[in-house]
């Protein structure tokens, strides 16, 4: 990777009396870039991000952040990072203006910058009308975006995210993709924790996925997806005649295992541009199609490729293509 | 000597810094202060236990037990009014101080700890603007107190100068004994069981000299009366009040805050290594 190491994690551990919580994680984000945590409730991420925002020591390894170290340059670390941790922790008795001053004075912004930043802040995440009512009476949304605000009153180099979409509506959830493209834009480096693959999807540069207490994957999506598999077409037959379509396919791809007695699956190694082979040659055999849809893997099918279960923690059958942990 | 010291310029910086960091700091805690300070009045079961319940009190012992400054033994003051201003600061202090633990301990419930522990100031800042918090409440009660005592027709036979004194020795006690609710919230952090000590202040309390004289006590009330420290911060509370400024009093209750100022904050200190530490 030719950027320099934003967050730099080596074998990083934590344990909680006889319970290994981390296992020993490795993690390179680079400057600039969106990094995706993916992992179930307990699978260890809100562990490392509170190793990496310097919130708990950890027991083994080394982590640098913004290039110092959390343990042993913890507040130099602070200084360069903003922290929106998981389940918005604000103060309900405080109003939006108020909480963003103190955030500025935690910084150590002087007065007259920190209410300006605060004004600037509250524009910017559209809370200004709402910023001198008191927290307790902003939707869940609002208080995202003021908890998002105020993780930014001192322009961090680095901004951990910890869910910040979780329990959010879609339309408050695309505020806030929108709001990190936008940051990211501008060159901040983010760590965003998520156990929505959508999220991870729209917004990584690259993702790793945890899974009890270790790195099971890492890399871009795309590279993700495109390592369990092609992408493949479903067909849904309007007639009965599925073992002849399964011989045409064949030909075609590998089919993948059957769903149903009306539908087959069948890998299309060149995606789209298959397509009219795949028609043509149903067509010329007779076969009505009643609908056909390209389908790429998603991350939720490499989470359960490299985990045996999805993100959700509901357990399924085990992989054929890849064993659990793989 | 000169080969161990700094370069003039390294110094220079050294010395900037640090002064930046303790003005940061300093600004750090007047803000969590104020904050502390609003989210107590913002919040009626935070104020009730500070002014309401006290005043309540107050009200009920003078109107009802004011005859008890006639009782043989009983040390000569103007009003049972008079006698009862100290020990009802003391209530107000010692549940303020309980109402900042308990809102310390609501603050790392729902993570807001958190918050301020991410920041680039040092962790005992958050502790001390709690603490400065408290003690603007105590400097509030002080406030409150004198007010009801002088409407109501209570003299102050220290003056102004007894006044003054009994108000800082008030606006002390209250962050001291908010040091103690501090690292009770720090080493549970549950609200529920700072919120538990309430009955044992008013132990503390009538466990002392706040409400009656240690003279008309009987046994053990009465010797445990006058070991407890509280008394002899009551004592020097109500001096400047009842009679004037008496430097053995003052001097018994400076030493009794000083010794739960250590207390309180070491075990403030201590709880917030380990609550660091666990994360």
């Amino acid at each position: 990777m030719a950027a320099a190491a934003a967050i730099s994690v080596r074998g990083l551990e934590r344990a909680f009396d006889d319970v290994l919580a981390v296992r020993g994680v490795d993690i390179e984000v680079g400057e600039g870039e969106i990094y995706g945590f993916l992992g179930p409730n307990g699978a260890g991420k809100t562990t490392t991000v509170r190793m990496l925002t310097t919130l708990l020591l950890p027991t083994g390894g080394r982590a640098t952040v913004a290039g110092h170290d959390v343990v042993a340059e913890a507040r130099q670390v602070r200084a360069s990072i903003g922290v929106a941790l998981q389940e918005a922790a604000l103060d309900p008795l405080m109003t939006g203006r108020e909480l963003i001053r103190l955030q500025a004075t935690l910084q150590g912004l002087p007065g007259a910058e920190g209410r300006r930043r605060a004004d600037e802040l509250l524009e910017r995440v559209d809370l200004a009308d709402a910023a001198d009512r008191r927290v307790g009476a902003y939707s869940g949304g609002m208080q995202r975006r003021l908890d998002l605000a105020a993780a930014l009153v001192h322009e961090p180099r680095v901004l951990f995210l910890d869910e910040p979409t979780t329990g959010l509506d879609p339309v408050s959830r695309k505020t806030i993709w929108e709001e990190v493209r936008a940051l990211n834009d501008g060159g901040t480096t983010v760590f965003l924790t998520t156990q929505y693959l959508e999220e991870a999807d729209q917004l990584a540069d690259n993702v790793g996925i945890i899974d009890s207490g270790t790195i099971v994957a890492e890399g871009t999506p795309a590279a993700l997806k495109a390592e369990i598999g092609a992408p493949h077409v479903r067909l849904q037959l309007e007639d009965g005649s599925i073992a002849e379509a399964e011989e045409i396919c064949r030909g075609i791809g590998a089919l993948l295992p059957p769903v149903d007695g009306k539908t087959v699956l069948v890998e299309v190694e060149h995606g789209a541009a298959d397509i009219p082979r795949v028609v043509r040659a149903l067509d010329e055999a007779g076969i009505e199609v009643g609908s056909l849809e390209l389908v790429h893997p998603s991350l939720d099918d490499v989470f359960v490729a490299k985990t045996g279960h999805h993100l959700e923690k509901q357990k399924v059958p085990p992989a054929s293509s890849a064993p659990a942990n793989a | 000597m000169e080969g161990h010291s700094l370069p003039r310029s390294e110094a220079v910086g050294r010395a900037k810094g640090s002064a930046n960091r303790v003005r940061t700091n300093a600004r750090v805690v007047t803000a969590l202060g104020a904050r502390s300070i609003r989210q107590t009045f913002r919040r009626p079961q935070l104020m009730a236990p500070i002014v309401v319940f006290p005043t309540i009190l107050l009200a009920i012992q003078t109107g009802g037990a004011g005859g008890a400054v006639e009782l043989p033994g009983f040390p000569p003051v103007q009003s049972f009014l008079q006698f009862m201003l100290a020990g009802a600061m003391m209530q107000s202090l010692m549940l303020a101080g309980n109402s900042g633990g308990i809102a310390l301990a609501v603050d790392i419930e729902m993570g807001f700890t958190d918050r301020l522990f991410a920041a680039p100031i040092s962790r005992y800042a958050i502790v001390l603007g709690r603490l400065a918090g408290t003690a603007a409440l105590g400097l509030f009660a002080s406030l409150w107190f004198f007010a009801i005592g002088l409407v109501f027709g209570a003299e102050i036979a220290g003056g102004v100068p007894g006044a003054l004194l009994a108000i800082a020795l008030v606006t002390v006690t209250a962050a001291a004994v908010g040091g103690v609710g501090a690292a009770i919230a720090l080493r549970t952090g549950s609200a529920s069981v700072v919120q538990g000590l309430f009955p044992l202040v008013l132990v503390v309390l009538f466990l002392s000299s706040a409400f009656f004289p240690v003279e008309l006590m009987i046994e053990p009330a009465k010797t445990i009366a006058e070991y407890n420290p509280f008394s002899f911060i009551v004592e020097g509370v109500r001096e400047p009040i009842v009679s004037g400024v008496d430097a053995t009093d003052t001097a018994e209750a400076v030493l009794a805050i000083a010794g739960i100022v250590v207390i309180g904050l070491g075990l403030s200190a201590r709880a917030l290594r380990h609550r660091l530490r666990a994360g």
